[in-house]
């Protein structure tokens, strides 16, 4: 950097500004929009006062009247509120906009007032809208303990309540509506025919007899028994067409319920978009330019929300933790940069052995689900009851394989990743790449072993129905039995671990003075690992949707009580973590792997639609070989202009051309994308040129002032325009060689550097 | 707060609704706040617009601004005198600045004067080392905290005279991905 000499200080040895720096219009449209400043320096408060300058004097007058005028006429463009103005100046600017308006014609008057008063209706809408927002003093009072990052992790919880349960109210009313209203509007229900086969014997599963109480339990927890043939589950959706002849039309329930599910796949997939699409931009305009993490952290990292004592002495260490981080981060840098050849060698061989073995141990929990599945699977069919306890244990075995794979998994993968030898904020993102790939595959997984077997008939038979209907007379109902039997699992699991690990952890560390005790320390509220939880409820959800048209209903009521007991366990037990999680990239990075959830849930419904037979005995879609079938035939029976355009809108021609122009419009955004990066570095080059130029110019200026002191002070008149500061002119004027001098030689310490 | 409010006239609500981001419930709710600071002091009719300025001690003892580190410089930078003490147009408008509804540049504006501690209009590297040890409480080494200063300058300067003037500032600013969020205070 070389040496400003342009600045310099006065006999007092403050520091002040050139004044013709303060003339210049950069600086003047910034006074303009500042407040008065501080009386102790020797600014001018209006910028009028300047005109009357000694010899700069005439050309002054003319630029500062035509920058006002100039800066009037934005300002006149902007809300009044949104100008960093005093309130008493807002206040004038606003009487003077009114005056100003009076003069308009009547149409004028109109259509100012009009857009007042819908501005207004716009702010009270507004504000009835957010007071209505569930859980707004909860989300309030978490935000201001502990800061924005946490306050992300339960806004999406809410968003995800509210996801639920417009998914709920999608399928009852186009699904479950239609059954519960036809006998009450004299609807004929046509149901589907049992063809007398094989196929369709579907054995009822009441039980019989004298049932023990402990049975209900059990079937309540696993969807079975009395719950089977409800509208919990597919089974019971046997109806074809419902014919209301009041409105003589045809409610065709089969096509209903496929839309529905398409549809409901489609919604979320909008709406979470449309939610990232902000964090998006940010996202990727932070990761194009010069990466920021020092100004960001010290300008825009104290979270001003905060109001609690603890929550401030932790986010300042957590402030202190991310700049140290960041120091270190630069030191590894440097670090990598130097390494030798032979450390990269060695470091890639570790690398590929840890990996390796992190696949090993990723295919030893998938066998060890499959496993599961198949012993829960053969239990359930063989029927033999040995006792309560475990049946139960037998029917969530797979739940309960996965749960503790996605237990032991986290643990191990953050200790493998620190012989991986990585940055550190590459390690946290790596590590959290590996636990959601680990949860949502094991969902997969699980459902893999499932198909295998309702597919598999015997060893060299081919399925007469197409799928084991012998042991699966209605294998969507098992499916969505699984499904269901998961979502109360995780329910269970995420209660349980706060009851019976967390307070038992706070009692212990606050109350025992072993040693042990305070190493393990107090629970953390791990930010990352509770959103995986909730995205693995939420692809449960989306995949159980279609087997079980009531689970939305029940995951909104599941993270309705989750939002409690987290937001309890995190005041009474936790404290945030201390290596922080920041709340612009933790929205994204939620929506992220909501959305890497959704299409993982959408493979298992695509196969179940399309490639897997439905069942004969049960569901609306008896009378078709797959659930997709369903479409063309509806699109055969319709008119014939509809089913040619239909037809033409499924060709691979239209396919073709619409796959061609989306990509030229990606070419072409791609393209305006590089051009607008090439403009705004050359901006920024210029930016830097423009301000040396203008050092240098002030710089020549003051050398030619400095040659002619005495001539000035003789002609200079004492203006009597000058109403304040009068300390200025004389400055300028009189006592030039005071404070207007040229270092040059300059003295380090007066350059603020 | 029904119709019959006698804090302050129609006119006066209607100023302070186009003059700040709040509505009306809210600028009584701010006056029921600042009245509570010093009830002796500040009188419940505003109508004839009284000239009542509170000091700086009692606005910083606020719950929404006691743990702030900064809280000097924002009242400061709020106050028509520069010592602190506000009148109650000049809380309005700290509130309204800080609301989660003001617009990104009008915060910028401020946020660069709560940061400019000698007041110059510049972000020398005094300022910035105020600002850090501010922010840790003097946690870091002196090697840390001119490594951190040097850094942020060399990351936000543009024009290259070693400080952060207001473009420099702003342009940064823009690009910082928190600002939004945590320069914004609840009411």
């Amino acid at each position: 950097m070389e040496d400003d000499s342009v600045f310099y200080t006065d006999r007092s040895g403050r520091i002040t500004s050139n004044p013709l720096l303060d003339e210049l219009p950069s600086y003047q449209s910034l006074l303009y929009r500042r407040k008065q400043p501080i009386a102790g320096t020797k600014r001018r408060k209006e910028s009028r006062g300047r005109s009357s300058l000694s010899g700069s004097g005439k050309w002054s007058v003319s630029t500062v009247n035509r920058i006002e005028e100039r800066q009037k006429s934005q300002m006149e463009q902007r809300a009044i509120r949104e100008l960093p103005i005093s309130m008493a100046e807002k206040r004038r600017h606003k009487e003077q906009r009114l005056g100003e308006h009076q003069g308009l014609s009547s149409w004028g008057q109109w259509r100012q007032n009009t857009r007042r008063s819908l501005k207004r209706l716009r702010d009270d809408a507004r504000e009835i809208f957010s007071s209505m927002k569930l859980w707004r003093r909860d989300i309030h009072q978490i935000e201001g303990m502990f800061g924005t990052g946490i306050l992300s992790y339960f806004s999406f919880l809410r968003f995800l309540v509210a996801l639920n349960l417009i998914i709920f109210l999608l399928m009852f009313s186009l699904v479950m509506l239609p059954i519960i209203v036809a006998p009450h509007a004299s609807g004929n229900v046509t149901y589907n025919q049992r063809d007398g086969g094989n196929c369709s014997i579907y054995p009822s599963t009441a039980r019989r007899g004298l049932v023990n109480f402990h049975q209900h339990i059990s079937d309540l927890l696993s969807g079975e028994g009395f719950l089977e043939q409800t509208l919990l589950f597919y089974g019971y959706y046997k109806v074809d067409k419902i014919h209301f002849p009041k409105v003589n039309s045809t409610y065709n329930l089969a096509l209903a319920y496929l839309l529905a599910t398409v549809a409901y796949l489609l919604l979320s997939l909008f709406w979470i978009v449309k939610r990232s699409a902000t964090g998006f931009k940010r996202h990727l305009v932070q990761d194009e330019d010069r990466f920021q993490s020092f100004c960001n952290k010290i300008f825009a990292g104290w979270d001003c929300c905060i109001s609690n004592e603890n929550a401030a002495k932790l986010k300042r260490s957590s402030l202190l933790y991310e700049l140290k981080t960041d120091l270190e981060e630069e030191r590894i840098k440097q670090k990598i940069a130097e390494r030798t050849r032979k450390d990269k060698c060695r470091i890639y061989f570790l690398r590929a052995v840890l990996n390796l073995f992190v696949i090993g141990v990723l295919a030893a929990c998938f066998y060890g689900i499959y496993v599961a599945t198949n012993l829960s699977q053969e239990a359930e069919i063989s029927k033999t009851k040995v006792n309560f306890i475990t049946d139960l244990i037998y029917e969530y075995l797979p739940s309960i394989v996965i749960t503790l794979a996605n237990f032991i998994t986290p643990l191990l993968f953050s200790v493998i990743i620190n012989y991986e030898d990585y940055s550190p904020a590459f390690e946290i993102r790596f590590t959290l790449m590996r636990c959601v790939f680990m949860r949502l595959t094991s969902i997969g997984v699980l459902l893999f072993s499932l198909w295998s077997k309702i597919t598999y008939c015997g060893k060299d038979k081919s399925c007469g129905c197409g799928y084991n209907h012998e042991l699966y007379s209605c294998w969507e109902t098992r499916v969505g039995q699984e499904m269901y039997k998961l979502t109360i699992f995780d329910f269970i699991i995420i209660a349980a671990v706060t009851l019976f690990v967390e307070f038992p952890r706070k009692l212990i560390v606050k109350y025992s003075q072993c040693g042990l005790a305070k190493w393990w320390g107090q629970q953390e509220f791990a930010i990352p690992q509770n959103v995986l939880e909730i995205v693995y409820g939420q692809t449960i959800c989306w995949i159980g949707t279609f087997f079980c048209p009531m689970l939305p209903a029940i995951c909104t009521i599941k993270y309705f009580f989750i939002f409690y007991i987290k937001k309890v366990s995190l005041i009474k037990n936790c404290r945030p973590a201390t290596r922080p999680f920041r709340a612009s990239s933790s929205h994204f990075f939620f929506l992220v792997v909501l959305l890497i959830g959704l299409f993982l849930a959408s493979l298992p419904i695509a196969v179940s639609l399309a490639q897997i037979s439905c069942s004969k005995a049960c569901g609306p879609f008896v009378n078709y070989t797959t659930s997709w079938e369903v479409l063309p035939v509806t699109v055969s029976q319709m008119p014939e202009g509809a089913k040619k355009l239909l037809f033409a809108l499924s060709s691979e021609a239209f396919a073709v051309s619409f796959f061609v122009v989306t990509c030229l419009a990606m070419f072409y955004v791609i393209a305006l994308a590089g051009a607008h990066k090439r403009v705004i570095n050359q901006l920024r080059e210029q930016l830097a040129t423009e301000g040396r130029d203008k050092r240098f110019l002030i710089q020549k200026l003051c050398q030619a002032q400095n040659n002619q002191p005495v001539k000035r002070s003789k002609f200079q008149p004492r203006s009597p325009r000058s109403p304040s500061s009068p300390s200025y002119h004389t400055s300028f004027s009189s006592n030039v060689s005071e404070s207007v001098f040229l270092a040059h030689s300059p003295p380090k310490s007066s350059t603020n550097v | 707060m029904g119709n019959k409010q006698t804090i302050f006239t129609d006119e006066q609500l209607d100023a302070y609704q186009d003059c700040t981001f709040f509505t009306r419930k809210e600028i009584l709710r701010l006056h029921s706040r600042y009245h509570e600071l010093a009830p002796h002091l500040v009188p419940m009719d505003y109508t004839n617009e009284p000239d009542c300025k509170l000091p700086l001690a009692l606005i910083v003892d606020m719950p929404e601004l006691k743990e702030n580190p900064f809280r000097n410089r924002i009242v400061e930078s709020f106050s028509e005198d520069g010592m602190g003490n506000l009148s109650f147009n000049e809380f309005v408008d700290m509130f309204s600045v800080l609301s989660e509804m003001a617009p990104r540049e009008l915060k910028a504006i401020y946020a660069f004067k709560i940061y400019d501690f000698n007041v110059d209009n510049y972000l020398c590297k005094e300022d910035l080392e105020k600002t850090l040890n501010r922010l840790t409480k003097e946690e870091l080494t002196p090697e840390e905290v001119e490594l951190v200063c040097e850094k942020t300058i060399e990351e936000a300067d543009l024009d290259g005279d070693n400080k952060l003037s207001y473009a420099d500032f702003e342009n940064m600013i823009s690009r910082a991905p928190d600002f939004l969020s945590t320069f914004h205070i609840r009411i």
